[in-house]
Protein backbone atom coordinates (compact mmCIF):
# COMPACT_ATOMS: atom_id res chain seq x y z
CA UNK A 1 0.00 0.00 0.00
CA UNK A 2 2.67 2.49 1.05
CA UNK A 3 4.89 1.76 -1.96
CA UNK A 4 1.97 2.03 -4.32
CA UNK A 5 1.09 5.44 -2.91
CA UNK A 6 4.56 6.79 -3.41
CA UNK A 7 4.62 5.54 -6.98
CA UNK A 8 1.18 7.03 -7.47
CA UNK A 9 2.23 10.39 -6.10
CA UNK A 10 5.35 10.54 -8.29
CA UNK A 11 3.55 9.50 -11.43
CA UNK A 12 0.72 11.90 -10.76
CA UNK A 13 3.15 14.74 -10.20
CA UNK A 14 4.95 13.95 -13.46
CA UNK A 15 1.69 13.64 -15.29
CA UNK A 16 0.41 16.94 -13.98
CA UNK A 17 3.71 18.64 -14.77
CA UNK A 18 4.09 17.38 -18.33
CA UNK A 19 0.42 17.36 -19.25
CA UNK A 20 -1.33 14.33 -20.64
CA UNK A 21 -1.36 15.59 -24.22
CA UNK A 22 2.32 14.98 -24.92
CA UNK A 23 1.91 11.21 -24.67
CA UNK A 24 -0.37 10.45 -27.58
CA UNK A 25 -1.79 11.62 -30.88
CA UNK A 26 -5.22 11.67 -29.31
CA UNK A 27 -5.04 13.82 -26.17
CA UNK A 28 -8.56 12.98 -25.05
CA UNK A 29 -7.94 9.25 -25.18
CA UNK A 30 -4.60 9.62 -23.46
CA UNK A 31 -6.20 11.69 -20.70
CA UNK A 32 -8.87 9.03 -20.20
CA UNK A 33 -6.25 6.28 -20.12
CA UNK A 34 -4.30 8.08 -17.41
CA UNK A 35 -7.44 8.75 -15.39
CA UNK A 36 -8.06 5.01 -15.32
CA UNK A 37 -4.52 4.13 -14.22
CA UNK A 38 -4.49 3.43 -10.46
CA UNK A 39 -0.78 4.14 -10.26
CA UNK A 40 -1.25 7.63 -11.66
CA UNK A 41 -4.11 8.47 -9.32
CA UNK A 42 -3.34 10.55 -6.19
CA UNK A 43 -6.67 9.36 -4.78
CA UNK A 44 -4.76 6.38 -3.39
CA UNK A 45 -2.90 8.70 -1.02
CA UNK A 46 -6.29 9.41 0.54
CA UNK A 47 -7.04 5.70 0.77
CA UNK A 48 -3.86 5.21 2.79
CA UNK A 49 -4.47 8.15 5.08
CA UNK A 50 -8.05 6.94 5.58
CA UNK A 51 -6.81 3.51 6.60
CA UNK A 52 -4.60 5.01 9.28
CA UNK A 53 -7.46 7.23 10.51
CA UNK A 54 -9.85 4.28 10.68
CA UNK A 55 -7.62 2.35 13.08
CA UNK A 56 -6.36 5.26 15.15
CA UNK A 57 -7.85 5.96 18.60
CA UNK A 58 -9.12 9.52 18.33
CA UNK A 59 -11.61 12.04 19.66
CA UNK A 60 -12.90 12.81 23.17
CA UNK A 61 -13.71 9.11 23.68
CA UNK A 62 -10.25 8.02 22.46
CA UNK A 63 -11.77 5.29 20.27
CA UNK A 64 -11.07 4.02 16.77
CA UNK A 65 -13.72 3.51 14.10
CA UNK A 66 -13.12 -0.23 14.04
CA UNK A 67 -16.53 -0.91 15.63
CA UNK A 68 -18.38 1.33 13.17
CA UNK A 69 -21.21 -0.57 11.47
CA UNK A 70 -21.55 0.53 7.85
CA UNK A 71 -24.50 -1.78 7.27
CA UNK A 72 -22.88 -5.20 7.03
CA UNK A 73 -21.88 -5.44 10.72
CA UNK A 74 -19.35 -3.65 12.97
CA UNK A 75 -16.01 -3.28 11.24
CA UNK A 76 -17.08 -4.96 7.98
CA UNK A 77 -15.72 -2.83 5.17
CA UNK A 78 -15.57 -5.16 2.17
CA UNK A 79 -18.55 -4.35 -0.03
CA UNK A 80 -20.17 -1.98 2.48
CA UNK A 81 -20.07 1.04 0.16
CA UNK A 82 -21.68 -0.94 -2.69
CA UNK A 83 -24.75 -1.43 -0.41
CA UNK A 84 -25.23 2.21 0.62
CA UNK A 85 -27.36 4.29 1.17
CA UNK A 86 -29.53 2.16 3.47
CA UNK A 87 -31.67 2.41 6.60
CA UNK A 88 -29.97 2.19 10.01
CA UNK A 89 -32.21 1.33 12.94
CA UNK A 90 -29.90 2.87 15.57
CA UNK A 91 -30.14 6.28 13.89
CA UNK A 92 -33.67 5.63 12.56
CA UNK A 93 -32.81 7.15 9.20
CA UNK A 94 -31.42 6.38 5.78
CA UNK A 95 -27.70 7.14 5.54
CA UNK A 96 -25.14 7.33 2.81
CA UNK A 97 -21.50 6.52 3.55
CA UNK A 98 -20.68 10.03 4.67
CA UNK A 99 -23.68 10.42 6.99
CA UNK A 100 -22.88 7.04 8.52
CA UNK A 101 -19.21 7.85 9.04
CA UNK A 102 -20.27 11.11 10.66
CA UNK A 103 -22.64 9.19 12.94
CA UNK A 104 -19.82 6.84 14.00
CA UNK A 105 -17.42 9.72 14.57
CA UNK A 106 -20.01 11.38 16.83
CA UNK A 107 -21.22 8.29 18.65
CA UNK A 108 -18.08 6.15 18.90
CA UNK A 109 -15.41 8.83 19.05
CA UNK A 110 -17.33 11.74 20.59
CA UNK A 111 -16.55 14.27 17.85
CA UNK A 112 -18.79 17.31 17.46
CA UNK A 113 -21.15 17.03 14.49
CA UNK A 114 -21.07 20.72 13.57
CA UNK A 115 -17.26 20.61 13.40
CA UNK A 116 -17.26 17.50 11.21
CA UNK A 117 -19.69 19.22 8.83
CA UNK A 118 -17.56 22.34 8.70
CA UNK A 119 -14.38 20.44 7.83
CA UNK A 120 -15.81 17.67 5.63
CA UNK A 121 -14.78 19.40 2.39
CA UNK A 122 -11.12 20.35 2.36
CA UNK A 123 -9.65 23.39 0.78
CA UNK A 124 -6.92 22.65 -1.75
CA UNK A 125 -4.40 20.12 -0.52
CA UNK A 126 -6.94 17.69 0.89
CA UNK A 127 -6.58 17.62 4.67
CA UNK A 128 -10.16 16.60 5.41
CA UNK A 129 -10.39 13.43 7.51
CA UNK A 130 -13.76 12.69 5.94
CA UNK A 131 -12.36 12.70 2.39
CA UNK A 132 -9.66 10.23 3.46
CA UNK A 133 -12.09 7.95 5.31
CA UNK A 134 -14.52 7.91 2.40
CA UNK A 135 -11.68 7.00 0.02
CA UNK A 136 -10.55 4.18 2.28
CA UNK A 137 -13.99 2.65 2.81
CA UNK A 138 -15.16 3.06 -0.79
CA UNK A 139 -12.01 1.48 -2.22
CA UNK A 140 -12.96 -1.70 -0.32
CA UNK A 141 -15.92 -1.98 -2.71
CA UNK A 142 -13.93 -1.36 -5.87
CA UNK A 143 -14.75 -4.00 -8.48
CA UNK A 144 -18.15 -4.71 -6.89
CA UNK A 145 -21.50 -3.67 -8.28
CA UNK A 146 -23.92 -1.27 -6.63
CA UNK A 147 -26.98 -2.97 -5.23
CA UNK A 148 -28.87 -1.21 -2.46
CA UNK A 149 -31.66 -2.76 -0.37
CA UNK A 150 -34.57 -0.32 -0.86
CA UNK A 151 -36.85 -2.50 1.28
CA UNK A 152 -37.45 -0.46 4.42
CA UNK A 153 -40.24 2.13 4.03
CA UNK A 154 -37.76 4.91 4.80
CA UNK A 155 -35.45 3.66 2.05
CA UNK A 156 -38.35 3.77 -0.39
CA UNK A 157 -39.29 7.20 0.84
CA UNK A 158 -35.71 8.42 0.33
CA UNK A 159 -35.74 7.17 -3.26
CA UNK A 160 -39.10 8.79 -4.03
CA UNK A 161 -38.05 12.04 -2.36
CA UNK A 162 -34.81 12.08 -4.33
CA UNK A 163 -36.75 11.68 -7.54
CA UNK A 164 -39.19 14.46 -6.61
CA UNK A 165 -36.35 16.84 -5.82
CA UNK A 166 -34.52 15.97 -9.05
CA UNK A 167 -37.33 17.65 -11.00
CA UNK A 168 -37.82 20.63 -8.68
CA UNK A 169 -37.06 24.00 -10.23
CA UNK A 170 -35.96 27.03 -8.21
CA UNK A 171 -33.69 30.03 -7.70
CA UNK A 172 -32.57 32.66 -10.23
CA UNK A 173 -32.07 30.35 -13.20
CA UNK A 174 -35.10 28.06 -12.66
CA UNK A 175 -32.71 25.11 -12.72
CA UNK A 176 -33.55 21.64 -11.52
CA UNK A 177 -31.17 18.69 -11.62
CA UNK A 178 -33.18 17.51 -14.61
CA UNK A 179 -32.35 20.70 -16.53
CA UNK A 180 -28.83 19.39 -16.98
CA UNK A 181 -29.15 15.66 -16.36
CA UNK A 182 -32.25 14.32 -18.12
CA UNK A 183 -31.24 14.51 -21.79
CA UNK A 184 -28.83 12.30 -23.68
CA UNK A 185 -25.47 13.51 -24.90
CA UNK A 186 -25.78 17.18 -23.89
CA UNK A 187 -23.05 19.50 -22.71
CA UNK A 188 -22.67 22.69 -20.66
CA UNK A 189 -19.84 24.51 -22.46
CA UNK A 190 -17.56 21.49 -23.05
CA UNK A 191 -18.53 19.50 -19.97
CA UNK A 192 -20.51 16.37 -20.72
CA UNK A 193 -23.72 16.00 -18.71
CA UNK A 194 -24.81 12.49 -17.85
CA UNK A 195 -28.50 11.64 -18.17
CA UNK A 196 -29.08 10.42 -14.63
CA UNK A 197 -32.47 8.91 -15.50
CA UNK A 198 -30.64 6.26 -17.55
CA UNK A 199 -28.85 3.35 -15.95
CA UNK A 200 -25.73 3.60 -18.15
CA UNK A 201 -25.11 7.26 -17.42
CA UNK A 202 -26.00 7.07 -13.73
CA UNK A 203 -23.70 4.06 -13.39
CA UNK A 204 -20.83 5.79 -15.17
CA UNK A 205 -21.19 8.71 -12.77
CA UNK A 206 -21.81 6.96 -9.46
CA UNK A 207 -19.18 4.23 -9.86
CA UNK A 208 -16.42 6.82 -10.25
CA UNK A 209 -16.96 8.64 -6.93
CA UNK A 210 -15.23 9.35 -4.58
CA UNK A 211 -12.85 10.82 -7.10
CA UNK A 212 -9.56 12.70 -7.10
CA UNK A 213 -10.34 16.05 -8.73
CA UNK A 214 -7.29 17.42 -10.46
CA UNK A 215 -8.70 20.96 -10.61
CA UNK A 216 -9.46 20.89 -6.85
CA UNK A 217 -6.18 19.19 -5.92
CA UNK A 218 -8.04 16.92 -3.53
CA UNK A 219 -10.33 13.92 -3.38
CA UNK A 220 -14.03 14.77 -3.57
CA UNK A 221 -17.03 12.82 -2.34
CA UNK A 222 -20.61 12.47 -3.60
CA UNK A 223 -21.85 14.87 -0.89
CA UNK A 224 -19.46 17.42 -2.38
CA UNK A 225 -20.79 16.78 -5.90
CA UNK A 226 -24.33 17.46 -4.64
CA UNK A 227 -23.19 20.66 -2.91
CA UNK A 228 -21.35 21.67 -6.11
CA UNK A 229 -24.34 21.12 -8.41
CA UNK A 230 -26.63 23.12 -6.06
CA UNK A 231 -23.96 25.84 -6.04
CA UNK A 232 -24.14 25.95 -9.83
CA UNK A 233 -27.92 26.11 -9.50
CA UNK A 234 -27.46 29.33 -7.48
CA UNK A 235 -28.86 27.66 -4.37
CA UNK A 236 -27.63 28.22 -0.80
CA UNK A 237 -25.05 25.82 0.66
CA UNK A 238 -26.45 22.31 0.94
CA UNK A 239 -26.34 21.03 4.52
CA UNK A 240 -23.79 18.20 4.70
CA UNK A 241 -25.51 14.89 5.33
CA UNK A 242 -29.01 16.37 5.15
CA UNK A 243 -32.01 14.18 4.35
CA UNK A 244 -32.21 16.02 1.02
CA UNK A 245 -28.65 15.09 0.04
CA UNK A 246 -29.10 11.46 1.06
CA UNK A 247 -32.40 11.25 -0.84
CA UNK A 248 -30.76 12.43 -4.06
CA UNK A 249 -27.84 10.04 -3.56
CA UNK A 250 -30.26 7.18 -2.90
CA UNK A 251 -32.14 7.89 -6.12
CA UNK A 252 -28.93 8.24 -8.13
CA UNK A 253 -27.41 5.08 -6.66
CA UNK A 254 -30.52 3.00 -7.32
CA UNK A 255 -30.49 4.20 -10.92
CA UNK A 256 -26.82 3.22 -11.11
CA UNK A 257 -27.42 -0.34 -9.87
CA UNK A 258 -25.42 -2.93 -11.73
CA UNK A 259 -22.60 -0.47 -12.35
CA UNK A 260 -19.17 -1.69 -11.24
CA UNK A 261 -17.30 0.53 -8.82
CA UNK A 262 -13.84 1.74 -9.85
CA UNK A 263 -12.77 3.99 -7.00
CA UNK A 264 -11.13 6.25 -6.17
CA UNK A 265 -11.80 7.79 -9.58
CA UNK A 266 -9.85 10.66 -11.03
CA UNK A 267 -11.40 13.56 -12.91
CA UNK A 268 -10.77 16.98 -14.29
CA UNK B 1 -50.77 9.21 -12.49
CA UNK B 2 -47.52 11.08 -12.88
CA UNK B 3 -45.71 7.77 -13.39
CA UNK B 4 -48.16 6.84 -16.12
CA UNK B 5 -47.42 10.08 -17.96
CA UNK B 6 -43.73 9.58 -17.40
CA UNK B 7 -43.99 6.01 -18.68
CA UNK B 8 -45.78 7.06 -21.85
CA UNK B 9 -43.31 9.87 -22.42
CA UNK B 10 -40.23 7.80 -21.85
CA UNK B 11 -41.52 4.95 -24.01
CA UNK B 12 -41.33 7.43 -26.90
CA UNK B 13 -37.87 8.54 -25.85
CA UNK B 14 -36.76 4.96 -25.15
CA UNK B 15 -35.65 5.92 -21.64
CA UNK B 16 -36.28 3.21 -19.05
CA UNK B 17 -38.66 4.36 -16.31
CA UNK B 18 -36.64 3.45 -13.32
CA UNK B 19 -39.25 4.50 -10.76
CA UNK B 20 -41.91 2.17 -12.13
CA UNK B 21 -39.75 -0.88 -11.49
CA UNK B 22 -39.76 -0.42 -7.72
CA UNK B 23 -42.85 -1.74 -5.94
CA UNK B 24 -44.46 0.11 -3.05
CA UNK B 25 -42.97 3.54 -3.58
CA UNK B 26 -44.76 6.18 -1.50
CA UNK B 27 -46.16 9.35 -3.05
CA UNK B 28 -44.21 12.38 -1.89
CA UNK B 29 -46.57 15.26 -1.20
CA UNK B 30 -45.51 18.76 -2.16
CA UNK B 31 -45.45 19.72 1.54
CA UNK B 32 -43.15 16.81 2.37
CA UNK B 33 -40.81 17.66 -0.50
CA UNK B 34 -40.70 21.36 0.39
CA UNK B 35 -40.00 20.58 4.05
CA UNK B 36 -37.06 18.35 3.05
CA UNK B 37 -35.74 21.07 0.71
CA UNK B 38 -35.98 23.75 3.41
CA UNK B 39 -34.25 21.50 5.96
CA UNK B 40 -31.58 20.63 3.39
CA UNK B 41 -30.51 24.27 3.21
CA UNK B 42 -31.13 25.14 6.88
CA UNK B 43 -33.81 27.55 5.79
CA UNK B 44 -34.44 29.07 9.22
CA UNK B 45 -30.86 30.31 9.48
CA UNK B 46 -30.77 31.94 6.03
CA UNK B 47 -30.91 35.62 5.12
CA UNK B 48 -34.14 36.68 3.34
CA UNK B 49 -32.44 36.87 -0.07
CA UNK B 50 -31.34 33.24 0.24
CA UNK B 51 -34.72 32.13 1.58
CA UNK B 52 -36.24 33.58 -1.59
CA UNK B 53 -34.02 31.36 -3.74
CA UNK B 54 -35.55 28.31 -2.11
CA UNK B 55 -39.20 29.36 -2.34
CA UNK B 56 -40.78 28.53 -5.69
CA UNK B 57 -42.70 31.18 -7.62
CA UNK B 58 -45.86 30.21 -9.56
CA UNK B 59 -44.00 29.35 -12.76
CA UNK B 60 -41.46 27.16 -10.99
CA UNK B 61 -44.20 25.46 -9.01
CA UNK B 62 -46.30 24.65 -12.09
CA UNK B 63 -43.33 23.57 -14.21
CA UNK B 64 -42.20 21.28 -11.40
CA UNK B 65 -45.69 19.86 -10.97
CA UNK B 66 -46.00 19.00 -14.67
CA UNK B 67 -42.33 18.21 -15.15
CA UNK B 68 -42.11 20.89 -17.83
CA UNK B 69 -44.98 19.41 -19.87
CA UNK B 70 -47.95 21.50 -18.70
CA UNK B 71 -51.36 20.75 -20.23
CA UNK B 72 -52.37 23.33 -22.89
CA UNK B 73 -54.52 25.49 -20.62
CA UNK B 74 -51.79 25.74 -17.98
CA UNK B 75 -49.18 26.43 -20.65
CA UNK B 76 -51.33 29.23 -22.04
CA UNK B 77 -51.68 30.72 -18.55
CA UNK B 78 -47.91 30.64 -17.97
CA UNK B 79 -47.19 32.19 -21.37
CA UNK B 80 -49.76 34.94 -20.93
CA UNK B 81 -48.50 35.92 -17.47
CA UNK B 82 -44.91 35.95 -18.76
CA UNK B 83 -45.72 38.12 -21.76
CA UNK B 84 -47.76 40.62 -19.76
CA UNK B 85 -44.92 41.24 -17.32
CA UNK B 86 -42.25 42.02 -19.91
CA UNK B 87 -40.73 45.48 -19.57
CA UNK B 88 -39.53 46.94 -22.86
CA UNK B 89 -36.81 49.60 -23.27
CA UNK B 90 -38.41 53.03 -22.76
CA UNK B 91 -36.65 54.58 -25.74
CA UNK B 92 -37.69 51.74 -28.05
CA UNK B 93 -34.04 50.96 -28.89
CA UNK B 94 -33.28 47.22 -28.79
CA UNK B 95 -29.66 46.98 -29.90
CA UNK B 96 -26.67 47.83 -27.72
CA UNK B 97 -22.95 47.13 -28.14
CA UNK B 98 -22.23 43.66 -29.56
CA UNK B 99 -18.78 43.53 -27.92
CA UNK B 100 -20.34 43.93 -24.49
CA UNK B 101 -22.92 41.34 -25.54
CA UNK B 102 -20.20 38.90 -26.48
CA UNK B 103 -18.53 39.35 -23.09
CA UNK B 104 -21.88 38.77 -21.33
CA UNK B 105 -22.51 35.64 -23.42
CA UNK B 106 -19.17 34.18 -22.40
CA UNK B 107 -19.45 35.20 -18.74
CA UNK B 108 -20.87 32.62 -16.31
CA UNK B 109 -20.02 34.54 -13.15
CA UNK B 110 -22.49 35.61 -10.52
CA UNK B 111 -25.21 34.72 -8.00
CA UNK B 112 -23.41 31.63 -6.74
CA UNK B 113 -22.56 31.36 -3.05
CA UNK B 114 -19.30 33.24 -2.52
CA UNK B 115 -19.57 35.29 -5.73
CA UNK B 116 -18.90 39.01 -5.30
CA UNK B 117 -22.30 40.76 -5.60
CA UNK B 118 -20.61 43.91 -6.93
CA UNK B 119 -19.24 42.15 -10.03
CA UNK B 120 -21.16 41.97 -13.32
CA UNK B 121 -23.46 38.94 -13.54
CA UNK B 122 -23.00 37.09 -16.83
CA UNK B 123 -25.62 35.81 -19.26
CA UNK B 124 -23.68 32.59 -19.79
CA UNK B 125 -25.43 31.99 -23.12
CA UNK B 126 -22.49 29.85 -24.30
CA UNK B 127 -23.30 27.36 -21.55
CA UNK B 128 -26.22 26.26 -23.70
CA UNK B 129 -25.86 27.79 -27.21
CA UNK B 130 -23.43 27.80 -30.10
CA UNK B 131 -23.08 31.48 -31.15
CA UNK B 132 -19.98 32.85 -32.95
CA UNK B 133 -18.49 30.11 -35.18
CA UNK B 134 -15.03 30.83 -33.77
CA UNK B 135 -15.99 29.94 -30.16
CA UNK B 136 -15.82 26.16 -29.85
CA UNK B 137 -16.52 25.93 -26.12
CA UNK B 138 -20.30 25.97 -26.27
CA UNK B 139 -22.98 23.82 -24.65
CA UNK B 140 -25.85 22.00 -26.34
CA UNK B 141 -28.85 22.37 -24.02
CA UNK B 142 -30.28 25.01 -26.37
CA UNK B 143 -30.42 25.32 -30.18
CA UNK B 144 -27.47 26.70 -32.16
CA UNK B 145 -27.59 30.48 -32.66
CA UNK B 146 -24.78 30.56 -35.22
CA UNK B 147 -25.55 33.18 -37.89
CA UNK B 148 -28.77 33.99 -36.01
CA UNK B 149 -29.26 37.63 -37.08
CA UNK B 150 -28.50 36.91 -40.69
CA UNK B 151 -30.80 33.87 -40.74
CA UNK B 152 -33.60 36.08 -39.48
CA UNK B 153 -32.84 38.84 -42.01
CA UNK B 154 -31.94 41.26 -39.20
CA UNK B 155 -35.69 41.92 -39.05
CA UNK B 156 -37.14 44.31 -36.45
CA UNK B 157 -39.85 41.78 -35.54
CA UNK B 158 -37.25 39.08 -34.92
CA UNK B 159 -35.25 41.44 -32.70
CA UNK B 160 -38.30 42.18 -30.57
CA UNK B 161 -39.15 38.48 -30.40
CA UNK B 162 -35.69 37.64 -29.09
CA UNK B 163 -35.84 40.50 -26.61
CA UNK B 164 -38.91 38.74 -25.24
CA UNK B 165 -37.16 35.35 -25.37
CA UNK B 166 -34.26 36.60 -23.27
CA UNK B 167 -36.46 38.62 -20.90
CA UNK B 168 -38.75 35.65 -20.27
CA UNK B 169 -38.55 32.57 -22.50
CA UNK B 170 -41.80 31.25 -21.00
CA UNK B 171 -43.66 33.95 -22.92
CA UNK B 172 -43.45 31.68 -25.97
CA UNK B 173 -42.38 28.27 -24.59
CA UNK B 174 -44.01 27.53 -21.22
CA UNK B 175 -41.53 25.86 -18.87
CA UNK B 176 -38.58 26.57 -21.16
CA UNK B 177 -35.20 25.33 -19.99
CA UNK B 178 -33.79 28.79 -20.59
CA UNK B 179 -33.52 31.17 -17.61
CA UNK B 180 -35.80 34.21 -17.35
CA UNK B 181 -33.02 36.77 -17.53
CA UNK B 182 -35.22 39.89 -17.34
CA UNK B 183 -38.01 38.67 -15.05
CA UNK B 184 -35.56 37.31 -12.48
CA UNK B 185 -33.35 40.42 -12.78
CA UNK B 186 -30.29 38.41 -13.77
CA UNK B 187 -29.56 40.86 -16.61
CA UNK B 188 -30.57 44.53 -16.84
CA UNK B 189 -32.41 45.95 -19.85
CA UNK B 190 -29.09 47.40 -21.06
CA UNK B 191 -27.39 44.01 -20.71
CA UNK B 192 -30.16 42.42 -22.78
CA UNK B 193 -29.67 45.08 -25.46
CA UNK B 194 -25.96 44.23 -25.64
CA UNK B 195 -26.69 40.51 -25.99
CA UNK B 196 -29.27 41.29 -28.67
CA UNK B 197 -26.63 43.26 -30.58
CA UNK B 198 -24.30 40.26 -30.35
CA UNK B 199 -27.02 38.23 -32.10
CA UNK B 200 -28.27 40.90 -34.53
CA UNK B 201 -25.45 43.32 -35.35
CA UNK B 202 -24.23 42.54 -38.91
CA UNK B 203 -20.65 43.12 -37.70
CA UNK B 204 -20.98 40.70 -34.78
CA UNK B 205 -18.93 37.48 -35.11
CA UNK B 206 -22.24 35.59 -34.73
CA UNK B 207 -23.14 36.76 -38.24
CA UNK B 208 -19.72 36.45 -39.87
CA UNK B 209 -18.46 33.41 -41.77
CA UNK B 210 -15.92 31.13 -40.09
C1 LIG C 1 -26.39 23.90 -14.52
C2 LIG C 1 -26.16 22.53 -14.80
C3 LIG C 1 -26.29 21.50 -13.73
C4 LIG C 1 -27.31 21.29 -12.82
C5 LIG C 1 -28.58 22.09 -12.67
C6 LIG C 1 -26.93 20.12 -12.05
N1 LIG C 1 -25.75 19.63 -12.47
FE1 LIG C 1 -24.88 17.88 -11.91
N2 LIG C 1 -23.28 18.29 -13.07
C7 LIG C 1 -23.14 19.41 -13.88
C8 LIG C 1 -21.80 19.45 -14.41
C9 LIG C 1 -21.24 20.52 -15.34
C10 LIG C 1 -21.14 18.31 -13.88
C11 LIG C 1 -19.69 17.92 -14.08
C12 LIG C 1 -19.45 17.19 -15.33
C13 LIG C 1 -17.97 17.01 -15.51
O1 LIG C 1 -17.23 17.13 -14.54
O2 LIG C 1 -17.56 16.74 -16.63
C14 LIG C 1 -22.10 17.60 -13.06
C15 LIG C 1 -21.85 16.41 -12.40
C16 LIG C 1 -22.80 15.67 -11.71
C17 LIG C 1 -22.60 14.34 -11.20
C18 LIG C 1 -21.34 13.51 -11.36
C19 LIG C 1 -21.22 13.03 -12.77
C20 LIG C 1 -19.93 12.29 -13.04
O3 LIG C 1 -19.90 11.54 -14.02
O4 LIG C 1 -18.97 12.46 -12.33
C21 LIG C 1 -23.75 13.97 -10.57
C22 LIG C 1 -24.03 12.65 -9.90
C23 LIG C 1 -24.66 15.09 -10.68
N3 LIG C 1 -24.06 16.10 -11.38
C24 LIG C 1 -25.93 15.14 -10.13
C25 LIG C 1 -26.70 16.31 -10.07
C26 LIG C 1 -27.87 16.48 -9.22
C27 LIG C 1 -28.44 15.43 -8.30
C28 LIG C 1 -28.32 17.75 -9.42
C29 LIG C 1 -29.40 18.50 -8.71
C30 LIG C 1 -29.27 18.65 -7.31
C31 LIG C 1 -27.48 18.34 -10.44
N4 LIG C 1 -26.49 17.45 -10.78
C32 LIG C 1 -27.69 19.59 -11.01
C33 LIG C 1 -24.12 20.32 -14.18
C34 LIG C 1 -25.31 20.45 -13.48
C1 LIG D 1 -29.75 26.69 -19.43
C2 LIG D 1 -29.76 26.77 -20.84
C3 LIG D 1 -29.87 28.08 -21.57
C4 LIG D 1 -29.22 29.28 -21.33
C5 LIG D 1 -28.22 29.61 -20.22
C6 LIG D 1 -29.63 30.18 -22.38
N1 LIG D 1 -30.53 29.55 -23.20
FE1 LIG D 1 -31.38 30.34 -24.88
N2 LIG D 1 -32.49 28.64 -25.11
C7 LIG D 1 -32.38 27.50 -24.36
C8 LIG D 1 -33.35 26.52 -24.82
C9 LIG D 1 -33.55 25.12 -24.24
C10 LIG D 1 -34.06 27.12 -25.88
C11 LIG D 1 -35.22 26.50 -26.70
C12 LIG D 1 -36.54 26.68 -25.95
C13 LIG D 1 -37.05 28.08 -25.99
O1 LIG D 1 -37.14 28.69 -27.07
O2 LIG D 1 -37.41 28.61 -24.92
C14 LIG D 1 -33.49 28.45 -26.05
C15 LIG D 1 -33.88 29.36 -27.01
C16 LIG D 1 -33.22 30.54 -27.32
C17 LIG D 1 -33.51 31.39 -28.46
C18 LIG D 1 -34.59 31.15 -29.51
C19 LIG D 1 -34.00 30.37 -30.65
C20 LIG D 1 -35.05 30.18 -31.74
O3 LIG D 1 -35.71 29.16 -31.70
O4 LIG D 1 -35.19 31.07 -32.58
C21 LIG D 1 -32.66 32.46 -28.38
C22 LIG D 1 -32.54 33.59 -29.37
C23 LIG D 1 -31.85 32.27 -27.19
N3 LIG D 1 -32.22 31.11 -26.58
C24 LIG D 1 -30.87 33.16 -26.75
C25 LIG D 1 -30.19 33.05 -25.54
C26 LIG D 1 -29.32 34.08 -24.99
C27 LIG D 1 -28.98 35.37 -25.69
C28 LIG D 1 -28.88 33.63 -23.79
C29 LIG D 1 -28.00 34.30 -22.78
C30 LIG D 1 -28.34 35.63 -22.36
C31 LIG D 1 -29.44 32.30 -23.60
N4 LIG D 1 -30.23 32.00 -24.66
C32 LIG D 1 -29.19 31.50 -22.50
C33 LIG D 1 -31.50 27.29 -23.31
C34 LIG D 1 -30.69 28.27 -22.75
Amino acid sequence: MRARSIVAACLAATWLATGAAAQSDNPVEEYRRLLADPFANPGYLFVDRGEALWHQKRGPKNASLEQCDLGLGPGVLEGAYARLPRYFADADRVMDLETRLMWCMVNLQGFDEATIKKTAFSKRGGQSDMEALVAYVAEKSSGMTFEIPLEHPKEKEAYALGEAVFYRRSSYFDFSCSTCHSLDGRRIRLQELGNMTRQEDAARAMTSWPTYRVSHETLRTMQHRMWDCFWQMRMPDLDYGSELSVALITWLTKNAEGGELAVPGIKR
Amino acid sequence: MRFVTAAALSACLAVPVLAAEIPGLPTISVERREQAVRDGFRYDKLAPELKARIEQDDTQRLCTEYRNEPPPEVAARIEKAALEAIVFPEDGKFLGDWKKGEALSLNGYGLRMGDDPKRQVGGNCYACHEMAPTELSYGTLGPSLKGYGKLRDFAQDAIKEVYIKIYNPNATVACSTMPRFGTKKILSIDDIRHVLAFLFDPNSPVNREE
